[in-house]
């Protein structure tokens, strides 16, 4: 129920000294602000991350070669040497914890600034990925038309592509439909069959996603005289088998297979994306304890302040509590009415700071938004509403807490000495 | 209504104890009207502040109303307080912000009364006193024994058995003193026990019982003789034109 004679109060005591309530407010405001801020930041920044990786299997691997570092079976250091259409055979039958293989070739372009690929009067410079139909299961993509590339295209080696949008973009006008239509890719015509947009941005092998175009991997070895080359393997673990224990099998059948040093890591590169994954999880697990322990250290100076001023406020009063005291008030109906009276200020303080900090994320969000930039760094940095509404009830709580000391204080004394007081 | 046997009390100043009352034994009748004189520093105040209990005694037994009053918590003591006693203070302690009808209702917002009901009330209290177009002001808006008057009225609010003043005069100048006692004249007419504490001779004289302290032990308790009819009839009078003051408290 709404006790007007107990806002009356608060209210008095509050106006009798605006400055001081301000500022002692002011902490707690700051407090939550800032923990708000940063936790929506936080969150961002995790958001922009994560969704860059979202759909992307994250228990894969990815090998490559390089030359040699170390001499090996009558090889000499340096050597370059190239992975084979069989080791794909052989991966499979030799490690069972293997659940995909994609082999992936790049023709060359792309990188180049010479255009590669060409349409009439259009041109454009593109990466060019000879891919097994697996690809789309470890990176995928989001067809926007037509289709993804499937066993047949690699059987019968087929000339079809698909394009990204912003290949389409270049190369095709508005309304034009590219389905069926032909482009030349380093003098060849390939038809292109679908159209697609990459999911997720943050993980690259180099380009852009949606400037490049996805042909048959067998098309690719033959077309371009690859011969049996493989550029390099994406793989991906069998549910519940750690990355690396796929990953140190791989690399010891491949080396074997290539008579590299059992121990020339630098001949056969790649990259635990699972390891990775869990190294970004821990450092924003990292990020976010330290936002935690930096704001509520914010709060809880803003909260002592608070409870400082009450127990100056307690002070002043004495003279007006031992009349209340005189008058039949319970040492309770002081004591709830300070707590109040601190649990009021740091409520509103708090509830000030709260509905700043999250109007602030908002606005920056629509910022964002509408600045429309396709790889962001910062993305929808919101605070959740079981957040804001946990640290309400840190407010609240440690407004009564802040209440309790100047509460206990002012029935310590005797009324009769709070009487006396000038 | 009140029996003290034997009350002591000291109060520690550094070292060594400063011993203010020693051995008080007084009874207080119900519905008396008594005065309590002494030089200062003979322990008037620290009776009367044991007798509210707004403080305790060392030694020795109080009776108020045959409850023996010893070791209250904090919370019993507001109770009985709230129940059995109102104040009225030399210096008025009126809450500052809150205007007069509220300070009269405050008593009565401890026992849990409902607002609208609590201010009825407290503007019927305001009327027994004469500041019914009063109520709205603030205390810093009324003169001293405006001020007073409220203190009257919010100290009666509660229906006490008992009503004790510390020097309730001692900040006005005599005439309105007048007015003052006339009112606590026509409380004590209605039944309720009513003990002044005060310096003033001719204050004691409207009383039916002085009791005389010295050095923290009763020195003398007598009833004095009445102050001259014409005085105490003249400020009655005045008071009565004034303000048409009639107090009539149903107990
Ligand atoms: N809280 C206290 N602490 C210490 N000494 C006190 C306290 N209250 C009163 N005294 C001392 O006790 C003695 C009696 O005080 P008390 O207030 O009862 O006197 P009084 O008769 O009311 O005097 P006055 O007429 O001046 O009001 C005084 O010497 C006073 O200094
Ligand atoms: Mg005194």
């Amino acid at each position: 129920m709404f006790d007007l004679d107990k806002w009356q109060e608060i209210f008095a005591a509050l106006k009798k000294n605006k400055m001081r309530t301000f500022l002692t407010a002011f902490g707690v405001f700051w407090g939550i602000f800032m923990l708000v801020i940063m936790l929506g930041s936080g969150r961002g920044l995790q958001n922009a991350v994560f969704d860059g990786m979202k759909d992307f299997a994250t228990n894969s691997l990815f090998v490559w070669t390089q030359p040699t570092s170390e001499p090996y079976d009558g090889f000499p250091r340096g050597r370059r040497f190239y992975f084979r259409n069989d080791d794909i055979e052989a991966l499979r039958n030799n490690i069972p914890e293997i659940d995909i293989i994609a082999p992936r070739l790049q023709a060359g372009g792309g990188t180049s600034s010479t255009d590669n690929v060409i349409r009439g009067i259009k041109t454009g410079s593109f990466t060019v990925n000879g891919d097994y139909p697996e690809w789309n299961l470890i990176d995928p993509v989001k067809m926007l038309d037509g289709r993804f590339l499937n066993h047949l295209d690699l059987l019968h080696r087929r000339k079809v592509a698909v394009i990204g949008d912003m290949v389409k973009n270049i190369l095709f006008g508005k309304d034009e439909d590219p389905l069926g239509e032909y482009i030349r890719i380093n003098g060849v015509y390939f038809q292109v069959v679908g159209v697609f947009s990459p999911l997720n941005s943050n993980i690259g092998f180099g380009g852009d996603k949606a400037q490049s175009i996805f042909i048959p991997f067998t098309t690719l070895q033959q077309t371009y005289n690859y011969g049996n080359i493989v550029g390099w393997f994406a793989i991906t673990a069998r549910e519940d088998i750690p990355v690396g224990i796929v990953d140190d099998k791989v690399r010891e059948l491949l080396k074997r297979r290539h008579r590299v040093a059992p121990h020339d890591n630098h001949a056969i590169a790649g990259v635990n994306l699972e390891e990775q994954f869990i190294r970004v999880k821990g450092l924003f697990l990292g990020i976010d304890i330290l936002v935690w322990i930096v704001g509520i250290g914010t709060l809880l100076a803003g909260v002592i302040g608070i409870s400082n001023i009450m127990l100056i406020v307690v002070k002043e009063r004495t003279k007006e509590i031992g009349i209340q005291r005189a008058l039949g008030a319970t040492p309770r109906k002081i004591i709830s009415q300070i707590i109040s009276e601190s649990v009021f200020l740091t409520t509103i303080a708090g509830y000030m700071g709260l509905s700043l900090a999250v109007f602030l994320l908002e606005l920056i969000n629509r910022a964002l938004l509408a600045s429309g930039a396709d790889n962001q760094a910062f993305k929808n940095p919101e605070v959740d509403l079981n957040i804001a509404i946990a640290a309400l009830i840190i407010l609240i709580v440690a407004g009564a807490f802040a209440g309790l000391m100047p509460a206990n204080r002012a029935i310590s004394i005797k009324p009769i000495d709070a009487l006396r007081d000038e | 209504m009140i029996t003290l046997q034997n009350i002591h009390k000291s109060y520690q100043m550094g070292l060594n104890p400063l011993h203010v009352l020693k051995g008080i034994d007084l009874q207080i009748e119900k519905g008396e009207l008594v005065s309590i004189m002494g030089s200062s520093g003979s322990g008037k105040s620290t009776l009367l502040n044991i007798i509210g209990i707004l403080d305790n005694h060392d030694e020795g037994e109080y009776k108020l109303d045959g409850k023996i009053i010893a070791n209250l918590s904090e919370t019993k003591a507001a109770l009985l307080r709230n129940e059995y006693i109102g104040f009225v203070f030399q210096s008025f302690n009126l809450i500052s912000f809150k205007n007069a009808m509220e300070n009269v209702a405050l008593p009565l917002y401890y026992k849990k009364i409902s607002r609208k009901k609590r201010n009825k009330i407290a503007m019927d209290y305001l009327d027994k006193v004469g500041l019914l177009d009063w109520a709205e002001h603030m205390p810093n808006e009324l003169s001293g024994g405006q001020k007073q008057r409220v203190a009257i009225a919010r100290s009666l609010i509660a229906r006490p058995k008992v009503i004790l003043a510390d020097e309730p005069t001692g900040a006005l100048d005599s005439s309105t003193s007048y007015e003052v006692m006339e009112i606590l004249r026509n409380i004590n007419q209605e039944g309720i026990t009513v003990i002044i504490v005060t310096h003033e001779d001719d204050i004691s004289r409207m009383t039916k019982r002085v009791i005389k302290l010295k050095d923290g032990i009763i020195e003398a308790d007598y009833v004095p003789k009445p102050l001259q009819n014409s005085s105490l009839n003249g400020s009655g009078s005045r008071l009565a034109d004034k303000e048409n003051v009639t107090l009539n408290i149903q107990t």
